[in-house]
């Protein structure tokens, strides 16, 4: 792979991180199912981080799939559409995995015909997908964007539009396609890249157009030799790069997948723009070919069902707002020794316990672990190995984050750099005292940032 | 008789609700991340340390046969002993079973003479765990080795015992305690052992020190393991070699070389089985080789110029009490920090 990443001064690996067990064969070998559509869902009005949005319809009104139900509550927001057709239900509140309670509009089905399917998924990733680009314009782009209400759909569920919007100050000048899916267990973006090839290059295409650059170069780890096969072919006479990583975790976090492919490093508490670089998600790249050539918005998605605690592990389109119960039921349900489930993956997904939780823009998957799979050994003190330390990618050194969490010390705590943590769980991952690292940074970084408001 | 079908019914339609209970996942939440690397604990650890120390071990008993075997016996269930008593006085339940007593025991019992008094491997052992470890809260808390902490306190209360004249028994049936220890006698009398007899180990001197093959092959694995970082004994060896060095070549009539710097005495079992005690040295990379190179500093300026034939011992106390000071030092760059 040396020749690929000669122009750019990088090794294609970063420092540290570690080699959890990758568990992709669960559902790396099942197609992407088309889910048959819900009798309801129900649609967050914030799925995604920024202000949530506010709503656009009034109860009783009937919308058909596709129509705009909420309006982006600011810039760092975004529009929701209808993912099935049906009737507006009153407002309500759910509780997302995530464990927040936010309103979401329901949308119950009535008689009316709906789009599934083989159909469904000729209208979402089927067909011509077109390779020149050059007639559309950066504005035309960011703003079918901003209207199809585009997020990051790797988890951390950004809105697109913003890495997009020209910025005179920063102009980028690569257009980084994450494609990396670092998670165990999760096979989403590899079976999209399988099968949705082509509008994952239009869309990369039109992310360099929007961001006025040639230099688009598509992140893959080689764990998936499948997935740089397919990729590289419809690549071919695009001038669209495809970087074959290392596999390691978390590859797939931004600033150590920039730091794989460019050898830059963002700086503390910035963002990918200030390298001149924008990083978006493989899938998020084939929402943005269907929001611009389609003018279709974004209402449905991947996800993977997987794990040893589900009968029969998937890959699904679903509607946005369908409950995850039923995503499971339709895997065949939970297996007997089924101990947690995870919105997500293993290693930074949330657990939850609420089957009625809705799927959102940035749910990548529901893996399911098993009473084996969770065990952990008794908490012993830190014996200071210095473990944690060699495995952080971002440098630090969680063991003193986690004694600084424990005792509120705020000094020592941004001494040690704690807003740098982005809790990819590495470190509690392979810390031999099995200390709760992570969560206890989560407590520190409240600690701290409620004594930065004072 | 009605009752009593109908109380059967009550249990068996209670029997299928607890069968059918029984049956349902029970699903719990807990932080991320939800996998953990059970390869490598706290107590897997000890057991690598256990079974480094395994080659020095049987050199040790090969070398002085019963002195050995009855000081390992000694030390080790001495300190398993303080363990529990010291524990039970906290009110914590017993931590025998992370094997970290063990270690401090095995690795105390390889740094005294064979011949010191059964008393003195008590006293040590017992001074080792109770101020050593456990008085700082336990395994994980200490600021100095345990080991060394018993060791020293042993070698100041019973100087005789420890000292020069102390690792010679003259009415010994085994040939190596007659002898004087290398280190000694050079500092003494400028006589030199040879340095095959410094590679095997077929010398006087404390029980797990003699043979520098064994600690090389343990000290290794426990590398290869990453239980010890490599980081402290390459900084120990590194300085050794280099300060052992600059003295040859200011005294080149010496015949003490810089492979009798490295092979005689404890340098390669502290560097590879002291030194790298996780919980008194430092955390990162860089702290590891400061302390390791300070360790190995220490060390040659005590066998260059105190009064001592050997600075193992106090140069890893030294470093230990630095090693906070380490840590703070080498707080490392954040990715994309300045």
């Amino acid at each position: 792979m040396g020749f690929i990443f000669k122009g750019f001064g990088s090794s294609g690996t970063f420092a540290h991180g570690v080699h959890p067990p990758e568990r992709k064969g669960f559902s790396d070998g099942a197609p992407i199912e088309v889910i048959p559509p819900p009798k309801k869902v129900m649609l967050p009005l914030l799925q995604h981080v920024g202000a949530p949005a506010k709503p656009a319809v009034k109860p009783k009104t009937d919308v058909v799939l596709g129509d705009k139900i909420a309006e982006p509550g600011g810039f760092v927001s975004t529009a929701h559409h209808a993912t099935i057709s049906g009737k507006v239900m009153k407002t309500g509140i759910v509780t997302l995995t995530n464990g927040r309670h936010v309103p979401a509009i329901p949308i119950k089905a009535g008689n009316e015909e709906q789009l599934s399917g083989q159909a469904l998924w000729e209208d979402i990733f089927g067909g011509e997908w077109p390779r020149d680009v050059d007639n559309y314009s950066s504005k035309e782009i960011v703003d079918a964007i901003s209207a199809a209400g585009i997020v990051g759909l790797g988890g951390a569920a950004f809105p697109t539009h913003v890495k997009f919007v020209p910025n005179e100050k920063k102009p980028v000048h690569t257009v980084l396609v994450n494609a990396c899916e670092c998670e165990p267990y999760l096979t989403a973006d590899y079976r999209m890249m399988l099968e949705a090839s082509a509008p994952i290059i239009t869309g990369a295409l039109l992310a360099g157009r929007a961001a006025n650059t040639k230099n688009i170069i598509i992140g893959i780890e080689d764990n998936k030799p499948k997935a740089v096969e397919v990729m590289k072919k419809a690549a071919a006479g695009t001038g669209i790069t495809i970087a074959v990583l290392k596999t390691k975790y978390p590859q797939g976090s931004e600033k150590q997948l920039i730091m794989a492919v460019t050898g830059k490093e963002v700086p503390l508490g910035g963002l990918p723009l200030d390298v001149g670089i924008a990083v978006s998600n493989v899938s998020t790249v084939a929402a943005i070919a269907r929001a611009v050539v389609r003018k279709k918005p974004l209402t449905h998605r991947v996800v993977t069902v997987t794990g040893a605690g589900i009968k029969n592990p998937k890959n699904l389109l679903v509607p946005i707002g369908i409950s995850i119960g039923e995503l499971i039921e339709y895997c065949g349900g939970l297996t007997k020794d089924a101990a947690r489930l995870i919105s997500g993956g293993p290693m930074m997904g949330f657990a939850f316990a609420n089957l009625d939780a809705p799927v959102t823009k940035g749910t990548s998957g529901i893996t399911v672990l098993t009473h084996k799979d969770v065990q952990k050994e008794d908490e012993t003190n830190c014996v200071r190995c210095g473990r944690c330390v060699d495995v952080c990618p971002m440098n630090l050194v969680p063991t003193k984050l986690a004694l600084a969490s424990r005792h509120k010390d705020i000094e020592l705590a941004e001494r040690y750099n704690i807003m740098a943590c982005f809790e990819c769980g590495s470190c509690a991952y392979a810390c031999p005292a099995s200390l709760p690292i992570v969560q206890l940074v989560r407590t520190g970084k409240a600690v701290v940032i409620a004594a930065s408001k004072k | 008789m009605a009752n009593d079908i109908q109380q059967a019914e009550v249990v068996e339609t209670l029997h299928a609700t607890s069968l059918r209970v029984q049956d349902a996942p029970v699903i719990h939440v807990a932080p991320s991340p939800h996998l953990s690397n059970t390869d490598q604990t706290t107590r897997t650890m000890m057991r690598d340390v256990l079974i480094a120390l395994s080659p020095v071990v049987a050199v040790a008993v090969y070398v002085f046969k019963m002195y050995a075997v009855t000081q390992l016996a000694v030390c080790v269930i001495s300190c398993l002993a303080a363990e529990m008593l010291f524990t039970g006085m906290r009110g914590r339940k017993a931590s025998l079973c992370d094997y970290s007593a063990a270690v401090t025991g095995i690795i105390l019992a390889m740094s005294l003479p064979g011949t010191a008094p059964w008393y003195v491997g008590i006293i040590a052992s017992f001074t080792a765990i109770g101020i050593g470890k456990i008085i700082f809260g336990g395994l994980g808390m200490n600021i100095f080795n345990p080991a060394m902490v018993g060791r020293a306190f042993v070698m100041i209360a019973f100087a005789s015992a420890l000292g020069a004249s102390g690792y010679q028994d003259a009415k010994s049936a085994v040939d190596a305690i007659t002898q004087a220890t290398p280190m000694d006698a050079f500092k003494q009398g400028g006589v030199i052992v040879p340095l095959s007899s410094l590679f095997w180990g077929t010398t006087n001197g404390s029980l797990g020190e003699t043979s520098a093959i064994a600690c090389l092959i343990g000290g290794l694995y426990l590398c290869i393991r990453r239980t010890a970082s490599w980081e402290i004994p390459a900084g120990v060896i590194g300085t050794v070699i280099v300060l052992g060095g600059i003295a040859n070549l200011l005294n080149p009539e010496s015949q003490w070389t810089v492979l009798h710097h490295l092979l005689g005495g404890a340098l390669l079992f502290g560097a590879f089985f002291i030194a790298t005690d996780p919980v008194t040295s430092p955390l990162t990379p860089k702290g590891k080789l400061i302390f390791g190179a300070g360790t190995g500093a220490f060390i040659m300026l005590l066998r260059i110029f105190s009064g001592y034939p050997e600075g193992v011992m106090f140069a890893v106390l030294i470093m230990n009490s630095l090693t906070p000071l380490i840590n703070r030092w080498t707080v490392p760059r954040p990715l994309g920090g300045k």
